[in-house]
C-alpha cells in the first residue's frame, strides 16, 4: 500500500517538474484556454484509460478497445441518423452496450480458449474495424447531419471565462463526465469484492482461485467493464466533436498503454490505481500538447510518445523485478 | 492439382508425422480447392500465382521473424516498422547528390552503391533489433511494451526522416530485388526460400536454436541448466531485426518507395501467420515449415477473395475471425 502511495507521488512530481519546465519554456501554457482544452483532451482517453487499467490490473492487455470505440459510437450515430432519433440518454445506452457486447466476446475467448489477450484482442480490433468498415461505409456523418441534442450535451461548458485576446473559452462539463467514472471505477476497485478479486487475478491467478475467488467471473467483469468505457467514451467523444467518423482512434492504442502504464500501473497484473492512470492520462496528453507549444516539429510525436513507454516501462520493470527474486 | 497431390508425401516426408503440419497442409489444399472451384478461371492463370510469389515473401519473411521472437515467449510488435525505417534509411543514402550521381552514371559504381544501401538497411534492422533485444534482456521490459514503444520510435524516426511522403526513386539493382526474375521464379521468392532454409537450420541445427528452444519452454530451468538465456534473447530479437530490415528491402524495391506508415497491417497478419503455423506464443515451439504453410494458405485466401472483388476490408475482418478461429483449434486439438 506504501509503495503504491509513493508510485504515484513520484508520477505527480514528475508531472509537475514537467509542467514548470514547459511553462518555462513558453509562457502561454499557463494560459487559461490551453489549461482548458488540456481538460478537454484528458475526457476521451482518460475514460479508456480507466478500461485499460482495469484489464493491466488482471494482468491482461487490451488492443482493441480503440476499434470498439469507433465500431460503438459509429453504430450508433448511424442507426439515429437513420431512424431520425435525437437524444442523449438512450444512445449513450446503446453505445455501452455495444461495448458491452464486443467485451463480452474478448472474454469468451480469452477464458474459453486460454488464449494470450494480446493476440486475441489484436483479432477482435482486426474483425470490428473490417466489419464496421466493410458493412457500414467509411462516410463520415459530419456537423450538420449529426444529431442537434448529441451535440448540444457536448457543448455544455462547466464555466466559460473570456480570454486575453477577448475570445470566451470554456471548460467543458465533459470533465464531470470523467471524473464521475474515475470516482465509481475508483469505489469498485477498492472498496468491492470484484474490485479486491481483480487485483487478486492479476498478482497470482492460481493463487486467487485457490482463495475462492471466481476466475470466469473476473475475466468477464474486466472485459465487459472494459468494452463499456470505451464504447460509451466513443460517443462522447463523437459528441465532443461534432461528427462521427468510422476511422478515428486508429493507432490511440499505444497513447493509452503508454499513460496507463506512465501511471505505476504493471503489465504483470496486481498493481495500478485510479488516480496514478489519471496522473499518467494528464501527462502524457500535456507532453504531447505542449510539443506544438514548444515549437517542436510534430513529425517528432511518435518519437516523443515511444521513448516515454520505453522510459516508463524500464522504470516500472527495474521496480518490479525486486519484487520478482 | 496433380503438382498439390504430389507434394503432400513429400511434405510428410520432410516433416515426420507432425499432425499439426498435416493439418495445416489440408487446411492449404482446402482452401486452394475452394477458391479454385468457386473462380476457376480467373484463380487457376499463372498470372495470379505469379502476383501471389511477388507479395508473399516480404509478408513470409515478417512471420518468420514473428515466430523467431514468440519462441522465447516474446513478440515483435516493431517490425513493420523496422522494415520502413531500414528502407527509408537506405533511400535517403540513394538521395545523397554524390551517390545518385554515381547512380544515374549506371555500371558497376551503380550496383555496388545498391550493395552498399542493402548493407544500411541491414545494418539499421540490426541496431533495431539489438536496441529491442537490450530492452528485453538487459532491462527486462516486458516484450510487448518494449516493442510498442520501439515501433513508435522507429515509426516516428522514418516520419522525421522522410517528413511525411513517401520516398521514391530507388535504383534500378535495388527494385530488381523486389520485382526482378532468376532461373523463371520471382527474385523476392528466392530470397524467402534462403532466409527460410537458413532460419530452419539455424533453430533445428545450432546451438542457438536448441537453447531458443528451451528458454521458451521453461525459462528458469534454462537457467538452472547453465543457458545464458538473456543473451540468447538478445540474439533472437537481432535475427528478427535484420529479418525485418529484409523485408523492408523486398517492400521498397516491389513498390519503388517507401513509406513511415507501409504496410501496417502486415503486423497483424504476421501474428496470425505465425500462431496459425503452430507457433506457441507462450514460447518454445515453432517452426519454418509451419508458418510457411500458414503463410500460403492465408495468401491463397486473401487472393481469392481479391478476385471474387471482396472489399479489403471484409478480408480484414476474415484475417481477424480467422485468428479466432485458429485460436480454438489450437485450444480444442491440444491435450488438456
Amino acid at each position: 500500500m506504501r509503495s503504491l502511495q509513493s508510485t504515484e507521488a513520484v508520477i505527480a512530481a514528475v508531472l509537475v517538474v514537467v509542467m514548470l519546465l514547459i511553462g518555462l519554456i513558453n509562457p502561454a501554457f499557463w494560459g487559461v484556454d490551453n489549461l482548458f482544452s488540456l481538460a478537454r483532451a484528458n475526457v476521451v482517453i482518460g475514460i479508456m484509460a480507466l478500461g485499460v487499467l482495469l484489464i493491466m490490473i488482471s494482468g491482461g492487455i487490451d488492443v482493441s478497445f480503440p476499434a470498439i470505440s469507433a465500431a460503438a459510437l459509429y453504430i450508433t450515430v448511424r442507426t439515429m441518423v437513420a431512424l431520425g432519433y435525437d437524444g442523449v440518454l438512450l444512445p449513450f445506452i446503446a453505445a455501452s452496450v455495444i461495448g458491452v457486447l464486443l467485451g463480452t466476446f474478448n472474454a469468451f475467448i480469452i477464458e474459453r480458449f486460454r488464449m494470450i489477450p494480446l493476440i486475441v484482442t489484436l483479432g477482435t480490433a482486426s474483425i470490428v474495424r473490417g466489419l464496421v468498415l466493410g458493412l457500414l461505409g467509411t462516410s463520415i456523418v459530419n456537423i450538420n447531419k449529426m444529431p442537434k441534442e448529441l451535440i448540444a450535451f457536448g457543448k455544455q461548458d462547466l464555466v466559460s471565462v473570456t480570454a486575453q485576446n477577448g475570445a470566451t473559452v470554456g471548460l467543458t462539463a465533459m470533465v464531470l463526465v470523467y471524473i464521475g467514472v474515475a470516482v465509481v471505477m475508483h469505489i469498485v476497485l477498492r472498496h468491492t469484492m470484484m474490485g479486491r478479486s481483480v487485483y487478486a487475478y492479476g498478482g497470482d491467478p492460481e493463487s486467487a482461485r485457490r482463495a475462492g475467488v471466481n476466475t470466469r467471473r473476473t475475466i468477464y467483469f474486466v472485459y465487459c467493464t472494459a468494452g463499456l468505457l470505451a464504447g460509451f467514451a466513443g460517443l462522447l467523444h463523437s459528441s465532443m466533436i461534432w461528427q462521427a467518423n468510422p476511422r478515428d482512434f486508429i493507432g490511440l492504442e499505444l497513447d493509452v498503454i503508454a499513460a496507463v502504464v506512465l501511471g505505476g500501473a504493471s503489465i504483470f497484473g496486481g498493481r495500478g490505481s485510479v488516480l496514478g492512470t489519471m496522473i499518467g492520462v494528464f501527462t502524457l496528453v500535456m507532453i504531447k500538447n505542449s510539443l506544438i507549444l514548444m515549437k517542436v516539429d510534430t513529425t517528432w510525436q511518435r518519437v516523443v510518445v515511444g521513448v516515454i513507454i520505453i522510459a516508463a516501462t524500464a522504470i516500472t520493470a527495474w521496480r518490479d523485478r525486486k519484487k520478482l527474486v | 492439382m496433380t503438382v498439390e497431390a504430389e507434394r503432400k508425401p513429400l511434405i510428410r516426408r520432410l516433416l515426420g508425422e507432425d499432425a499439426a503440419i498435416v493439418q495445416l497442409a489440408a487446411i492449404t489444399l482446402l482452401i486452394f480447392a475452394v477458391m479454385a472451384g468457386l473462380n476457376p478461371d480467373k484463380f487457376l492463370r499463372y498470372y495470379n500465382f505469379e502476383s501471389i510469389s511477388y507479395v508473399m515473401p516480404e509478408l513470409g519473411i515478417l512471420c518468420i521473424a514473428m515466430m523467431v521472437a514468440m519462441l522465447t515467449g516474446g513478440i515483435d510488435l516493431s517490425i513493420v516498422a523496422i522494415a520502413n525505417l531500414a528502407a527509408i534509411t537506405a533511400g535517403i543514402y540513394f538521395r545523397h547528390p554524390a551517390v545518385a550521381e554515381s547512380i544515374a552514371a549506371g555500371g558497376a559504381g551503380a550496383v555496388l552503391h545498391t550493395i552498399m544501401g542493402v548493407l544500411i538497411a541491414l545494418t539499421v534492422g540490426l541496431a533495431a533489433g539489438l536496441l529491442n533485444g537490450v530492452l528485453i534482456a538487459r532491462l527486462r521490459i516486458i516484450p510487448i511494451l518494449a516493442t510498442l514503444g520501439t515501433g513508435q520510435v522507429f515509426a516516428g524516426l522514418a516520419l522525421v526522416l522522410t517528413g511525411g511522403p513517401a520516398i521514391a526513386g530507388y535504383p534500378q539493382a535495388w527494385t530488381w530485388i523486389g520485382t526482378g526474375k532468376l532461373l523463371g521464379i520471382a527474385a523476392p521468392f528466392w530470397i524467402l526460400i534462403v532466409v527460410a532454409v537458413v532460419v530452419a537450420v539455424v533453430l533445428r541445427r545450432t546451438h542457438l536454436g536448441v537453447n531458443l528452444m528451451l528458454v521458451g519452454t521453461n525459462a528458469r530451468a534454462a537457467v538452472f541448466a547453465g543457458i545464458r538465456s538473456s543473451r540468447m534473447i538478445l540474439y533472437s530479437y537481432a535475427m528478427t531485426g535484420l529479418m525485418a530490415a529484409i523485408a523492408g528491402i523486398l517492400l521498397s524495391g516491389r513498390t519503388n518507395s517507401a513509406k513511415a506508415d507501409f504496410g501496417s497491417s502486415y503486423l497483424l497478419q504476421a501474428v496470425l501467420i505465425a500462431v496459425l503455423g503452430g507457433t506457441n506464443p507462450a514460447g518454445g515451439k515453432g517452426r519454418v515449415a509451419g508458418v510457411l504453410l500458414a503463410l500460403v494458405a492465408l495468401m491463397l485466401l486473401s487472393s481469392g477473395m481479391q478476385i471474387m472483388r471482396v472489399s479489403n476490408f471484409m478480408i480484414d475482418a476474415v484475417w481477424g475471425a480467422f485468428l479466432v478461429l485458429v485460436i480454438a483449434i489450437n485450444y480444442l486439438r491440444s491435450p488438456k
